[in-house]
């Protein structure tokens, strides 16, 4: 029996090359202050989504962020998706049994959603176009009707489509519930414009706006002043204590709580097949290791014939 | 060693078939009864491993081809489509989009260890230009393969990289042009690096088969560098010993594979990829992917005119030459001793090298400023004096150490463990 510290120590040179190389290509941005570390429901490799949190994610979604920003990836039939706020395994009492509820496009809840928006459909057999009400497999509509009437509503910048915010930014939970939950006075040391709202977890550069008498002449920040963390956005704090009234009388109605909720509802939203793509995981895992395993044993005992 | 054959034919089939087209025979000689070095190391089960990258590569690419829609204004969303909607259609393009890293990892490894035991040595040079060749490939599919999603960085990482052309005097513009399609990326690029996309890895394995080829008739390198004096006592068939021996690893291998599919599926990519191409809004940081970020460096670290060479053009020229010089390591290493196991100040520089391509894509990663300009500026130099002065000089100065007559001489007696990377384990296990 010889020694295995190739093993390690190979694998660690690998690991240690990925690691570098991996962690290299994430630039730091502006200066942000660090984003508050909450511990996800979907965290971790055997981590879910919180069906309730989903669902109060979606409330919230649909009461306060859907008046700006669109989720253009989502259709209705997606909230009663496998693992979606709404999905349901069997039906609740009082559904016919025709229907199969687990059937995204025949869950009850989800017909019921979208029954509540009119879409635009045709044109008709006369040519003309028409509003219906909503069905499963509608995308769930935006806020505009395009991008140019989005604009010119928020003064030129297009609030961002949201089906993949959490992806598209690094560290994105953390990021979008710390923006959220994140709005502060802003320091004594800067102005901000009418129609700007400052906010320390928002990449930007607010050395640009130091009051005058902390700048010198060649635009040089004055000694001894701090620049704030931040940046300032045009979106103002979007919640408030109580702005969304929960079914549940015990889950509290703070902005903390809010953000949390939404941020799961948008996590869920970029990464729907989260937790089929964990549960397979583990499988496929389970697999290779025992792979690994047996053809190890198996090499040990080919090579065990061999004189060297 | 272009070994005789012993492939007998079996049934009728095989022995009318082995008079027509001898192709159970070649694959019998291949890759079963192939006589390889019996002190072949784990360093040398990558090779296997990036077969296995190739074929995952083209199988999930397929796939993905299918349900892909290479347009400015549906690229994006189909990408979506796929994960969203098309069944284990986000299992495709895991797979497929941490393949390109598994692959990458696996290469570099396979490269240095080549670099190491000198297996690129006399009678090896067409093996290793082959090699050079598959990876010049493997970057081309590599970077078109990532404009596809045409999300912000692909745009972005297309503009940048075929500006680059643009820096060739006097032809460099209309090169550029040639390359778009139109003036700027747009949708006809997108149209032409799809197309290239599917092509290149058919290249590719083509430019295997070759390699394979090129790498069966001198035989396997072993870590001693020693040549096989006597296949008997030297030598092992291919199979069943390194079949299990590299099944093993692949396996290995896969399980590393496994956890950035299933646990950290874009750990390795850029967040700023899901959001859409936008040619109005330029991202803070424009980087590539991790696995092109030496090579990154190397462009960015020439911030100085040299002569009529524009420091852009000097950038370019720096980061092509990396590559380019790839190819003539052969006749810049003078040293008659493959093995830098035997080699003991050539390893020291050797792993200078491979501290110096590190810091070479940390760099690449960070922003070309201050003290970062600086340290791919040195880096860099180091890269190409260890090929153009090092390995040249080193060669004819340097005094190797005692080496075994032969490969079954030094399987008997152990080599020390004192060389930096090959360990006991050197020799198989047992």
């Amino acid at each position: 029996m010889k020694k295995t510290s190739f093993n390690v120590r190979n694998a660690s040179l690998s690991i240690l090359v990925l690691v570098t190389l991996a962690g290299a290509a994430y630039a730091a941005g502006g200066k942000t202050k660090h984003y508050k570390e909450i511990d996800w429901h979907f965290n971790g490799p055997l981590g879910t989504y919180d069906a309730d949190a989903l669902q109060r994610g979606f409330q919230v979604y649909q009461t306060v962020c859907a008046s700006c920003h669109s989720v253009d990836l989502l259709s209705f039939r997606n909230l009663g998706q496998k693992s979606g706020p709404f999905y349901l395994p069997s039906c609740p009492a009082g559904v016919p049994d025709s229907i199969d509820c687990a059937n995204p496009n025949e869950n009850p809840i989800v017909k019921a959603i979208a029954r509540e928006y009119q879409i635009d459909d045709g044109p008709d057999d006369s040519g003309e176009m028409f509003q219906r009400p909503g069905l499963p497999s509608d995308r769930i509509p935006g806020p505009y009707a395009n991008d140019q009437i989005g604009r010119l509503a928020n003064n030129g910048a297009l609030p961002p489509d949201l089906s993949l915010i959490i992806k598209a930014r690094h560290d994105g939970a953390n990021y979008v519930y710390s923006l959220l939950a994140g709005y502060e006075d802003a320091p004594e040391t800067v102005t901000i414009a009418p129609g700007q709202y400052y906010n320390p977890y928002y990449a930007g550069d607010m050395s640009q706006n130091l009051k005058p008498e902390y700048v010198d002449d060649e635009g040089h920040v004055v000694g001894g002043v701090e620049v704030p963390y931040g940046g300032v956005l045009a979106m103002a704090p979007p919640l408030i204590d109580g702005i969304v009234d929960y079914a549940d009388d015990d889950t509290p109605e703070t902005v903390e709580q809010y953000s949390k909720d939404v941020v799961e509802f948008l996590a869920w939203a970029a990464e729907p097949k989260m937790e089929a793509r964990k549960n397979l995981g583990i499988i496929t895992l389970g697999y290779l290791l025992i792979l690994s395993g047996v053809l190890y044993w198996s090499y040990r005992e080919i090579w065990s014939k061999v004189k060297h | 060693m272009a070994h005789e054959s012993t492939y007998v034919p079996g049934t009728g089939v095989e022995k009318w078939l082995d008079k027509r087209l001898p192709i159970v025979r070649l694959m019998y000689d291949s890759f079963v009864d192939f006589p390889s070095p019996k002190n072949l190391n784990y360093w040398w089960t990558f090779g296997g491993i990036l077969a296995i990258c190739l074929v995952i590569q083209i199988v999930t690419g397929i796939v993905l081809a299918m349900h892909y829609t290479p347009h400015t204004s549906l690229a994006f969303e189909s990408v979506e489509h796929i994960m969203r909607d098309v069944n284990y259609g986000w299992l495709m393009r895991y797979i497929h989009a941490n393949g390109a890293s598994m692959f990458f990892l696996a290469v570099y490894i396979h490269m240095f260890r080549g670099l190491y035991y000198g297996s690129y040595k006399e009678p090896r040079e067409m093996l290793w230009i082959l090699g050079v060749i598959i990876f010049l490939l493997m970057m081309a599919t590599a970077f078109m393969g990532y404009v596809l999603p045409w999300g912000q960085m692909s745009f972005w990482g297309a503009t940048v990289i075929t500006n680059l052309f643009g820096a060739i005097p006097l032809i460099g513009p209309d090169i550029t042009t040639w390359l778009w399609g139109g003036f700027s990326v747009e949708n006809p690029t997108l149209n032409r690096f799809f197309s290239l996309h599917y092509l290149l890895p058919f290249a590719i394995a083509g430019v295997v088969v070759l390699h394979v080829w090129a790498l069966h008739i001198p035989g396997n390198n072993n870590p001693t560098g020693i040549e096989v004096k006597d296949v008997k006592k030297d030598t092992l068939p291919f199979h069943p010993y390194y079949t299990v021996k590299d099944g093993f690893a692949i396996a290995v291998f896969l399980v590393v594979f496994a956890i950035f599919v299933f646990f950290n599926p874009n750990s390795l990519g850029h967040p700023d990829n899901y959001i859409p191409a936008d040619p109005l809004v330029t991202p803070a940081h424009i980087v590539p992917e991790w696995y092109f970020l030496p090579f990154y460096a190397m462009l960015r670290a020439i911030t100085f005119d040299i002569g009529p060479i524009s420091s852009k053009l000097g950038g370019v020229i720096a980061m092509f030459s990396s590559i380019l010089v790839l190819f003539v390591l052969p006749w810049l290493d003078t040293s008659k001793v493959r093995s830098m196991r035997y080699r003991p100040i050539a390893k020291l520089w050797f792993i200078l090298f491979v501290i110096a391509c590190i810091a070479l894509g940390y760099l690449g990663g960070k922003p070309a400023e201050g003290s970062y300009v600086f340290f791919a500026q040195i880096a860099t130099l180091y890269y190409f004096a260890f090929f153009l002065v090092i390995l040249p000089v080193l060669g004819l100065i340097e005094t190797p150490t005692q080496m075994p007559k032969s490969i079954s001489e030094a399987v008997i007696q152990k080599p020390k463990p004192d060389d930096g990377l090959s360990t006991p384990a050197a020799a198989p296990a047992e």
